[in-house]
């Protein structure tokens, strides 16, 4: 599913995020990446959905070498990944079900389709009712349950999320989690930044901890591990 | 683990490009004042522009009246029988550079003195002493000079005349005028470009963010791009109505009001049609080719992501 080897990033400003990184990631694992502030666990995820890519190193997601995808052939590697963020990322200008057939569209998929999977995804997220608001008009727990239905839309394997939860009060936060959790009982890979403490020992799952870019621990149903 | 490989396909498909054409139209809405602004921008530069062409046309219409009005009396000396009048006239028609030559007897230049001073000069007609005379228009109002020359160099040419001095003075100030024009018209619309480019680019940075974000959610450069580029051709297209409008009004009283005064005049108005649709044609497609070239540049540098 994913597959880490020797992979290296260092920044234009000197800065090296990832040190030699390996790792391998199942399809249908639930795994948490922990760790501090500025340990690369930014770059990780940023590498996932080629937001950046490795100076050097074999990364494969679904199958195909970020390494060595072309720019052009970006769109499609982000069609067949979920992407999560932590401010949401909505289109301002359109409305909840717009928003959430973007990702389709891009597709190129039929209208009938696209509507039919839009409105199932909705429902899922519980916000079928607000199809028509925009995200302004919604709260944060919403807006993210929104970005959920959007990564999930076209229905890809693994979903990658950089602290969906960072921007929200604690009680919506478990609202996202349990989310997150349907959505991996259905087989989808799920790869999830976090700071929250509460939530990785609660529901357990593989954890990665990612300091000074190497992985400093990685165990199945581990603990948080760091203070606070 | 295999090595898939993406390759990305350029056709696109029908349906998306009617999607973008709504979501192109939609934008202008959701825009609001932004949409407002950019047309607002459009609609005073194009405007400013079609006043100015309007202007230098004309300008541009009566130097060439001027010019074309310029001919070469050639007088015929009296000695000339009619075998040498025909030979002149065959000699005239054969020179390079020659459009029209109209043969006036001495009858018909008196008769025409007549009409313009007055019956007094009826008395000469008993013993007419005026000549005959060829009148000659050169092909371009330039060669005038060489052609008379020419002329003159014939057997049983008395004298040419055609404004020497003055006509060269006249050419020279045209000439000038026109190139002013043109310089001013090229400045012009260069300063429309960069005005109403640097609107287009303003709402778009201030939408950068959303550009970031479908290219995130895994749309290609062109999905991105092209309900952009409809909608700085929208902006194009609202913003030459207005100026469209104004313009074909103004020409159209102007021309009634002066049309008449100027009827038998040797400087002429360009008529209403179809001079007025070029332009407008041409405000149009300014506005549009703007839009697009705006939108286009701006988006540019905020797709790499």
């Amino acid at each position: 599913m994913i597959q880490m080897k020797n992979v290296y990033k260092k920044y234009p400003n000197g800065i090296v995020a990832l040190n030699g990184m390996n790792v391998e990631i199942k399809q249908g694992e639930f795994v948490y990446i922990v760790g501090p502030s500025g340990a690369g666990k930014s770059t990780f995820i940023k590498m996932m959905y080629r937001e950046e890519s490795p100076t050097s190193g074999q990364m494969l997601v679904n199958g195909v070498d970020l390494a060595k995808i072309k720019r052009k052939n970006i769109p499609l590697l982000r069609r067949q990944i979920g992407v999560v963020f932590q401010d949401f990322k909505l289109l301002p200008r359109l409305n909840v079900y717009e928003n959430v057939a973007f990702a389709l569209e891009v597709i190129e998929e039929k209208p009938e389709a696209i509507r039919k999977r839009v409105l199932e995804v909705l429902d899922l997220v519980g916000l079928k009712h607000k199809a028509r608001m925009f995200p302004r008009e919604l709260s944060g727990g919403e807006q993210q349950r929104i970005s959920v239905a959007r990564s999930i839309v076209n229905t890809p394997k693994v979903v990658i999320a950089d602290e969906p939860t960072g921007n929200l009060d604690p009680e919506t936060s478990w609202d996202i989690m349990n989310l997150f959790e349907r959505i991996n009982a259905s087989g989808t890979t799920i790869l999830m930044a976090t700071h929250n403490r509460e939530i990785v020992n609660t529901m357990r799952h593989r954890v990665i901890a990612i300091e000074g870019g190497l992985i400093a621990r990685d165990e199945a149903g581990g603990d948080y591990g760091y203070e606070g | 683990m295999p090595v898939t490989k993406l390759e990305v396909t350029t056709a696109m498909k029908a349906r998306t490009l009617s999607r973008h054409f709504r979501e192109s139209l939609k934008s202008l809405g959701r825009n609001g004042w932004m949409t407002f602004a950019s047309v607002s921008a459009v609609t005073v530069t194009l405007l400013l522009v079609g006043v100015f062409v309007l202007i230098m046309m004309n300008l541009n219409k009566v130097a060439d009246d001027l010019e074309n009005d310029v001919e070469i009396k050639s007088f015929v000396s009296l000695e000339a029988d009619e075998a040498t009048v025909t030979e002149i006239e065959t000699a005239i028609k054969s020179m390079s550079g020659v459009e029209t030559v109209n043969f006036s007897t001495k009858e018909d230049e008196l008769s025409d003195l007549v009409l313009d001073f007055g019956d007094e000069f009826s008395l000469f007609e008993q013993s007419n002493p005026l000549l005959d005379v060829f009148y000659v228009k050169a092909t371009e109002p330039q060669q005038t000079k060489t052609v008379a020359k020419e002329i003159l160099a014939l057997e049983g040419i008395q004298e040419v005349k055609y404004g020497e001095g003055k006509i060269e003075k006249l050419f020279s100030f045209l000439n000038t005028g026109r190139n002013v024009g043109l310089v001013l018209i090229l400045a012009l619309l260069f300063t429309a470009m960069f005005l109403i480019s640097n609107t287009i680019r303003i709402t778009i940075v201030a939408r950068r963010h959303e550009i970031e974000i479908m290219k995130l959610v895994g749309a290609t450069n062109w999905f991105v791009r092209i309900p952009f580029i409809l909608e700085g051709m929208w902006l194009g297209l609202l913003g030459s109505i207005l100026p469209i409008g104004l313009i074909i009004a103004l020409y159209y009283n102007v021309t009634e009001f002066l049309q008449p005064k100027l009827s038998g005049e040797l400087i002429q108005l360009l008529d209403f049609a179809p001079f007025i649709y070029q332009v407008s044609a041409l405000i149009l497609l300014m506005g549009v080719f703007i839009g697009v070239w705006g939108s286009f540049m701006s988006i540019r540098k905020f797709l790499r992501v």
